[in-house]
């Protein structure tokens, strides 16, 4: 096969010792920009892509796009360890992952984690390398509508997950919403909510609200109940990887599962959040054990990392053969892509082959460097949680800060992150589930404005979301899955006679 | 005379003599490192545009001190016009503009104006191109313009970049002109724009050139017509059959509508002239690099600069036009 080949000169050279070289040093300096909540792959790329600007442009992007795996690796570290997601796609890996390491299960969260994000690369890598000109035309039937099924597929399968409190869960969603209302309205280009503070002009952004609802949240909690750790038991043991691995094959539904979400999300392009986000809602509605999920399941940990992987390297995909960005870190690589003087679009697979194919074979190769890198250091992350909360603490609340500034470079967000940190602590004494506020305020915007513009495509017609086979499908299946638990009863019901 | 300020008479001495490129700018430079301000997302033109300059003088060596490009693209840039309007007096900030220096005041109230600010540069002028799907009929503007028009109010639909912003200006303007009435659909970035054109969610868009022409050359988009009055300067086949110089602009093709979007460096206000001149001097040795006259050619600008008056004169005009264009479109804030 022509593609077979195409990828053997791609691995040719993507191996020069230059550029495996220069994959370690960018797999390495993702890992820390993950880590640092706030400094988001986008940031860290961004920095440092003048940087790249004297180097071949094969080499510029290898480098360049192992700082986004890296950060992709990354951002579960802090998840798991502190219940601090240094990046919004790891979010949902915090709600088993934390639990996890209080059980003293830190080494097997992360060694999950790792390896399933490695598998949802890999699935990722392999959609791209032979399937990429039949996907990329599917993106591009993606208009308004079919964007807002896939945003409401996303609540859907999320919105069922909590039982019993409904009334919390929707008074927390609700919440999010209006605070991802503030700020410049895209349909109407008015401002909304800003009461005339300049500071509001930009809106909540998503990254403060985690760090404060969830890392400042947790370290209030954590003071109360008596300043300790609970994940001090840690094992700190290479053996962990091992024994994670054993465990993982029972996982192969709930990872091929989350694979296709994540490509799915990555290509539409919807993007690595909402990806690990509805896979996670998904896992939890299909598995067996999902009752038990938010109280440390492996499972929970594996069902986030691998969509969020599949859907952070499939949104390369649209980048390159439509020059439509799919993650904001994806937006700067392609702004690099400018820069070095290519072109992305159609024709980027035919008149750039060496460039492409060693980008494709750096996409296999810079996943192993980086699986390779974390995996190493399970334990030392691991042994993190055996430092006193006295010396810690104040160490996550100085780069919980840092990070908190650095996504504006702004005072006032590290003043937001400390309020949502006390917001984050009473809503977690009163019960509030925290997920649905930070998944409506990261969805929030996007879900409106593309609801919006169907409406204006449709001239305010309701049945476009129906229009077609595939906007019908989507909106039907978030209609299914919103009602599952209705419906489930029903059939049992119908079923016992 | 004091001890400090003959220490740093002592110190710019030295690095006049050190570097003669830097004596020319009357005597000062950045003591330290610059920001530069974009208001708007990471991956856009005016961030491409500001991340270019910074690898060209990091590439050259045009400056002692680093600069940083930090993006503040809150509430349509309004955050970023502010943050350089409070920093009054301060040289060691930069901030590169796009149409929004005008648009946002006017259309979201919020209170800044250009003239807090100091031009410094006009670094290029951004082009207007109308495009229509390669699979549509229309092959030129004024039988897209027709066909608009006979299919009924609202029927066709032209995508654009954000509300109340040039891509609506234009269309706004383009309805007065020929009397066709459509329904316009605002996206995020000029990217989805082409992309939802592609794939035929929209009938028509006017994307700056470089948002569009890599679908262009891959035969997905047809252009009708420029939105300048002149015909692009650049000869160098784009297709197989077109180059960017053979496409009409719409006045020939009987839409009387030209629009041009300001890429320009400006300070905040407050600033000496020897520190406007340092940075005009600074993205004059810009421009002459190769890289830059490759991009100026790879996105189609139309490569006008001023500086000075001329500079400060032609903002003043544009500003004007925005305001009625802007109140023509009822688009002002009230």
């Amino acid at each position: 096969m022509a593609e077979i080949t195409s990828l053997l000169h791609g691995f040719g050279v993507a191996l020069s010792p230059f550029n495996v070289m220069l994959m370690f040093v960018g797999v390495v300096l993702g890992v820390i920009i993950g880590v640092l909540p706030g400094l988001g792959g986008a940031n860290g790329v961004a920095i440092l892509l003048p940087l790249t600007f004297t180097m071949p442009p094969t080499s510029a992007i290898i480098m360049l796009s192992c700082i986004y795996w890296g950060a992709l690796f990354g951002g579960a570290i802090t998840s798991i360890l502190f219940n601090i997601p240094g990046e919004p796609w790891s979010v949902a890996t915090t709600f088993d992952g934390y639990p996890l390491a209080q059980k003293g299960r830190a080494g097997n969260a992360l060694a999950a984690a790792f390896t399933s994000s490695f598998v949802g690369a890999l699935v990722a890598v392999i959609l791209i390398t032979f399937l990429s000109p039949v996907v990329a035309g599917f993106a591009l039937r993606f208009g308004p509508p079919e964007f807002f099924s896939v945003y409401l597929l996303t609540f859907c399968a999320f919105v069922g997950m909590s039982k019993g409190q409904a009334l919390k869960t929707i008074t927390s969603m609700m919440i999010g919403f209006a605070l991802a209302a503030v700020g410049l309205d895209t349909v109407t280009g008015q401002l909304r909510l800003t009461f005339g503070f300049t500071e509001l002009l930009k809106g909540f952004d998503f990254l403060i609200a985690v760090i404060g609802l969830f890392g400042i949240g947790e370290i209030l909690l954590t003071l109360e109940e008596g300043l300790a750790f609970k994940g001090a038991r840690a094992k700190i043991n290479v053996k962990v990887v091992l024994e994670t691995w054993r465990e993982l094959p029972r996982y192969w539904m709930t990872s091929l599962r989350s694979s296709a979400v994540g490509c799915f999300m990555g290509i539409v392009p919807g993007g690595a959040t909402p990806a690990s986000f509805m896979s996670y809602g998904v896992a939890k509605r299909f598995s067996r054990e999902g009752e038990k999920f938010g109280t440390g399941q492996v499972e929970g940990v594996v069902a986030p990392e691998t969509a969020a992987h599949a859907a952070g390297t499939s949104a390369l995909l649209p980048m390159l053969t439509l020059g439509v960005p799919g993650s904001p870190t994806a937006a700067v690589l392609l702004g690099g892509l400018l820069i070095w003087g290519l072109q992305p679009g159609p024709l980027l697979f035919q008149e750039q082959t060496e460039f492409v194919w060693g980008l494709i074979a750096s996409m296999y190769l810079g996943n192993i460097a980086g699986l390779i890198v974390v995996l190493t250091c399970v334990p030392l992350f691991a042994a993190i949680l055996r430092i006193p909360f006295a010396i810690i603490a104040p160490v996550i609340i100085v780069i919980c800060a840092i990070g908190a500034y650095t996504v504006h470079t702004s005072m006032f967000d590290v003043y937001l992150m400390l309020v949502f940190g006390v917001a984050g602590y009473v809503m977690r004494k009163l019960d509030y589930p925290l997920a649905p506020l930070v998944l409506a305020l990261v969805l929030g915007d996007r879900a409106e404005d593309s609801f919006r513009q169907s409406m204006l495509l449709s001239q305010g017609d309701l049945s476009v979301f129906f229009s077609n086979a595939l906007v019908g499908g989507l909106t039907g299946f978030a209609l299914v899955l919103l009602f599952w638990p209705v419906l489930a009863a029903g059939l049992r019901k119908i079923r016992g006679g | 005379m004091k001890l400090s300020s003959a220490v740093r008479l002592a110190a710019v001495a030295a690095a006049c003599a050190i570097s003669p490129v830097h004596a020319q700018s009357g005597g000062w430079e950045p003591t330290k490192s610059v920001e530069f301000i974009v208001p708007a997302g990471t991956g856009g033109g005016a961030d491409q545009m500001a991340r270019l300059s910074q690898a060209i003088i990091q590439k050259h060596n045009l400056m002692k001190q680093p600069l940083v490009v930090v993006n503040k693209p809150g509430g349509a840039g309004a955050e970023g016009f502010l943050y350089v309007k409070d920093a009054k007096g301060d040289p060691h900030k930069i901030i590169i503009t796009l149409s929004n220096l005008f648009t946002t005041p006017l259309a979201t109230g919020v209170p800044f104006n250009w003239r807090d600010l100091t031009p410094v540069a006009m670094l290029a002028l951004d082009q207007f191109v109308l495009w229509v799907n390669a699979e549509s009929p229309y092959k030129n503007a004024k039988e897209y313009v027709a066909a608009a028009k006979s299919a009924g109010a609202g029927k066709f639909k032209m995508g654009g970049t954000g509300s109340k912003q040039e891509d609506q200006i234009i269309t706004v303007a383009l309805e007065r002109q020929s009397g066709a009435k459509f329904t316009y659909i605002p996206f995020k970035g000029g990217g989805d724009v082409a992309v939802q054109l592609v794939g035929k969610h929209v009938d028509s868009s006017v994307n700056n050139p470089i948002e569009a022409v890599a679908q262009w050359r891959a035969g997905k988009l047809r252009p009708l017509c420029v939105f300048d009055e002149k015909r692009l300067i650049y000869k160098e086949k784009v297709t197989d059959k077109m180059a960017w110089s053979d496409i009409p602009t719409c006045k020939e093709a009987g839409v009387d509508m030209d629009y041009l979007m300001l890429r320009g460096i400006f300070m905040p206000g407050g600033v000496t002239d020897a520190q406007r001149d340092y940075y005009v001097e600074l993205f004059k040795k810009v421009r002459a690099t190769p890289e830059w006259k490759e991009f100026m050619a790879r996105g189609a600008f139309n490569q006008t600069t001023m500086t000075g008056n001329e500079y400060r004169d032609w903002v003043a005009k544009t500003e004007q036009r925005h305001r009625e264009l802007m109140k023509e479109a009822g688009f002002l804030a009230k």
